[in-house]
């Protein structure tokens, strides 16, 4: 039972089944994009309608079979209140139509499905195309549209969706379809199990926050009180009164929240390191020992504001740090959602019939045989059995260009297949295939980084030694004169003395630097990042997804317009990324009929359009089947010098014309290029991509040839960046394959790139969610901004410093000069970073992300 | 003056509560998604459905 098959589309929608065009076609029509003029628009996606779908009887337009079975969906249900709210839609459905069987399966709903007490199931489910307002509101209205299902609650910032169902009453692939109908694809999210943790924590430090900051407020009341009655001004029982509450208030504090600091100075000490906690957790110690023994006592100050001030704003400065590390940790998990998670397997009942069969890719097992159709990536290694096809390596090579691949060939898990459906036998799947070896071999690149001390850290060390001798010095003056004093002076230099404004000048800065760049679209993981980038470094490109779009596409044309819709026909149904090409070419072109058609793996296709014999494919292909164009052959043979790879059309015997396709370099690259050499920066290509091609692109970003390496296998690349680090430059590695995952993770920073692989996301430092080389000027500017503002902060809050340890090792500071110091410090440091544009607001974009 | 000693106790025995229920808050969850709801009190009550689901 799931909803999309129970819902017939209501009479007046009149469907017209055009499922059998496929989705590339679709695809093809939703290029057509252009701005609405006279045609009109689809009633559910408020896009254009082809002009070939316009049916002038029907009440509303659809420009796609998605859109229709979306809207037919919503109108049964009552849901057009949709359309009220959705104020930004956002392009066609495209819903894949799948089962999404494997929701189902053991394995599956044993690693991600949880059981609620109640005896419902739950489940995270991570969705592409969530964007606004109205997508919470139709999926939380899922609940309505498959019975069985208790609650739908969507996350927006995420786009996680959580789901609880009766499992006696729904099952989970339901739910998926619904919502797949509606344009959300759905994906079982992964970081399950660190998620748990994860939200533990965080509720853990806000409780701490709160906690702290709700006290801390209060004992600065009493302290204000306290400050105005000095002198005599207040009678000494309400003095007294004043002292015990804010003892009271102030213990609980430091034993709560701020066990922390107690429990980061031991670990700190246990391994003989000077840590920023240690001076902490010794002021807070000492001060509220002292501080209880002059309550008791009633007489001396008593520092209880200082100290519960001060652990408040250290927690605060923690908070933000944590938060904007978890920002880039949660965009990274989610990429890694999207990878495939079932795969086909085909299952030979007894009587010798086979079907299909779709199981997560967690249930392989060697000796398995899978299906793999044509656009599918492949889920394990194994042997092709049956078919022939070509094969996207570029995940694991960098090449761009399709291989060929026959039975009896090994293929890999992460490559794609491109052109005709395969039989795979499984060979080795999960952790032993050959993607999973390079990941380990990357996360042992990761762990073997050098750690980068922060600017930060590395003063903290001097700082805290200095602090502890200076303390140690006025106790030794003033120990001789008056034994109470020179305990008082030293608890003095030591809470004013406290990193408060030093804590918070870098995380402050990164963090807001760090929100900044994120609303840019990129993805910033530590703060150690911003400071590698703020100089001019060593930049390695990648080409392929980096540099270029990673897409084949129409660079060049020869030959007369006529031709183009006969191309166009034959390219229709095909798969193969040359048609892809040309239908993104020529979006606009109307397609005659094609009488029939045979395709040629590795070769091309034959077909009667239009009452004409029509060839495309590979040159040899052509010429053995056709004569003739002397000046187009001769333009094909410039097209190939340019490391274009050339396709020769022929019509009725005669070649007319010839196509040279290419990985175009992206719009903006160029420039970014410049503009970052012009800072300074030693800009290089490495990438596993034929040399000749990578030399072409080379010369239109105007780079030296040196500087442009090609052919180069992962492991080469990982060597390069190495060989550059150990010359003492840092490196900055920009990718977005496996093949570049390994030179990420040695790199100083590495980036990864939009659209790219999981395993070079997870070890990138920084994530850019945008396509394109403009971000990477951004991220260099933006860098080199806050570190100015965390020098700036830095030099602010060592200056307070300085300042009030003089005073307090003289024996002239108060306590009450001391309450004033040392919120204003703080205050001064937040500001500071609050009002620095460290990153510029974006440009308007012309393309926005996700 | 010596209001304050039946004052300030009740001032900090509010404070208490408000700590109180915003631990409660915290670690129920209400304050780990900080966007949505932020979007979901724009919508509407649903209105009575048209059919009845899932025919």
């Amino acid at each position: 039972m799931s909803a999309t098959e129970t819902l017939p589309p209501p009479a007046g929608y009149d469907v017209v089944d055009r499922s059998a065009d496929g989705e590339t076609a679709r695809g093809a029509d939703h290029a057509v994009a252009t701005p609405a003029g006279a045609r009109p628009s689809c009633a559910h996606c408020a896009g254009p309608v082809p002009a070939a779908d316009v049916d002038e009887t029907a009440a509303r337009q659809f420009c796609c079979t998605g859109c229709r079975t979306a809207f037919a969906i919503l109108h049964e249900h009552g849901l057009d209140q949709y359309y009220r709210l959705a104020e930004q839609r956002r392009g066609p459905v495209q819903a894949t139509g799948r089962s999404f069987a494997e929701f189902d399966h053991e394995a599956f709903q044993a690693l991600y499905v949880r059981r609620t007490p109640e005896g419902l199931a739950a489940v995270d489910l991570y969705l592409e195309g969530v964007h606004c307002a109205s997508c919470v509101w139709l999926v939380e209205r899922v609940p309505m549209l498959v019975p069985g299902v208790v609650r739908a609650e969507l996350e927006v910032r995420r786009a996680l969706a959580h789901v609880t169902w009766d499992p006696a009453e729904a099952r989970l692939s339901a739910v998926a379809r619904a919502l797949d109908a509606l344009g959300y694809r759905a994906h079982p999210f992964r970081g399950v199990r660190a998620e748990e943790v994860r939200r533990r924590e965080d509720r853990a430090m806000l409780v701490r926050i709160g906690v702290a900051g709700a006290i801390a407020v209060n004992v600065m009341l009493a302290a204000l009180a306290l400050y105005s009655g000095e002198h005599g001004a207040m009678e000494a029982q309400y003095t007294r009164f004043f002292r015990w509450l804010s003892m009271a208030l102030t213990v609980p504090t430091i034993l709560g929240p701020g066990r922390v600091f107690f429990r980061g100075a031991w670990g700190a000490l246990r391994t003989r390191t000077l840590h920023m906690d240690v001076p902490i957790a010794l002021a807070l110690a000492v001060g509220l020992a002292r501080g209880v023994e002059n309550t008791i006592r009633d007489a001396g100050p008593i520092y209880f504001d200082g100290l519960a001030t001060l652990t408040f704003a250290l927690l605060a400065g923690r908070y933000l740090q944590q938060r904007g590390q978890r920002a880039a940790a949660d965009s990274a998990e989610l990429i890694y959602s999207l990878a495939p998670s079932s795969a086909q397997l085909l299952e030979r009942a007894p009587d010798g019939d086979e079907h299909l069969v779709e199981v997560p890719t967690e249930a392989l097992l060697p000796g398995m045989v899978l299906e793999i159709r044509a656009g599918d990536a492949l889920p394990a290694d194994g042997v092709v059995e049956r078919g022939a096809s070509t094969l996207d390596l570029s995940l694991l090579t960098g090449e761009s260009r399709p291989v060929a691949v026959a039975a009896g060939e090994p293929v890999y898990a992460g490559t794609v297949n491109l052109s005709s459906p395969l039989r795979v036998r499984v060979t080795a799947s999960g952790e032993e295939s050959r993607l999973a070896k390079i990941l380990r071999q990357v996360e042992d690149g990761v762990q073997r980084r050098a750690p980068v001390v922060h600017f930060a850290n590395r003063l903290a060390g001097w700082f805290v030694a200095v602090v502890l001798l200076l303390t140690a010095g006025t106790l030794a003056y003033w120990w001789p004169t008056d034994p109470t004093a020179a305990v008082d002076h030293a608890i003095a230099l030591l809470v004013v003395t406290c990193p408060c404004a030093l804590a918070l000048a870098t995380p402050l800065a990164v963090s807001v630097a760090v929100g900044r760049a994120a609303r840019l679209g990129i993805f910033v993981k530590g703060g150690d990042v911003v400071e590698q980038l703020s100089r001019p470094a060593t930049l390695l490109l990648d080409k392929t997804g980096t540099i270029t779009e990673a897409r084949t596409a129409l660079a060049a044309w020869r030959g007369p317009d006529a031709v183009r819709p006969l191309v166009l026909a034959l390219e229709r149904d095909s798969l193969h990324p040359v048609a892809e090409g040309f239908r993104r070419a020529w979006p606009d072109v109307a397609v005659p009929a094609v009488a029939e058609s045979t395709h040629t793996i590795g070769g091309g296709i034959v077909g009667r359009v239009a009452g004409r014999e029509v060839v495309v494919g590979s040159p040899r292909f052509v010429r053995e089947r056709a004569a003739g164009g002397d000046d187009v052959l001769a333009a094909a043979e410039s097209m190939a010098g340019r490391a274009l790879t050339p396709v020769l059309v022929a019509v009725d015997g005669a070649v007319v014309a010839a196509a040279g396709f290419g990985d175009p370099i992206r719009a903006d690259a160029p420039e970014a290029v410049r503009q970052l050499r012009a800072r300074g920066w030693q800009v290089g290509i490495l990438s596993g991509d034929d040399p000749a091609v990578v030399a072409a692109v080379g010369r239109a970003l105007e780079l030296p040839p040196a500087a442009c390496t090609g052919g180069a296998s992962p492991e080469d690349k990982l060597r390069a960046v190495e060989r550059a680090a150990a010359g003492g430059t840092r490196v900055v590695m920009v990718g977005d394959g496996v093949n570049d995952a390994a030179a990420i993770a040695a790199a100083s920073v590495g980036v990864g790139v939009h659209g790219g692989a999981e395993a070079c996301l997870a070890t990138a430092d920084v994530y850019l969610m945008k396509p394109g080389l403009g971000a990477l000027v951004q991220l260099a500017e933006g860098a080199e901004r806050t570190m100015r503002v965390i020098r700036r902060n830095v030099a602010f809050s060592v200056a307070y410093n300085v300042v009030g340890a003089g005073l307090a090792m003289a024996g002239l500071l108060t306590p009450l000069a001391a309450a004033i110091l040392m919120p204003l410090s703080s205050l001064t440091v937040v500001l500071a970073s609050w009002r620095s544009t460290t990153f510029a607001a974006p440009a308007p974009a012309p393309e926005s992300p996700r | 003056m010596s209001v304050l000693f039946l004052v300030v106790p009740l001032a900090t025995l509010m404070v208490g509560l408000a700590v109180w229920a915003f631990v409660r808050s915290a670690r129920s969850g209400q304050l780990d998604d900080l966007d949505t709801p932020a979007v979901r009190m724009l919508h509407d009550d649903a209105p009575p459905p048209a059919g009845p689901p899932g025919s």
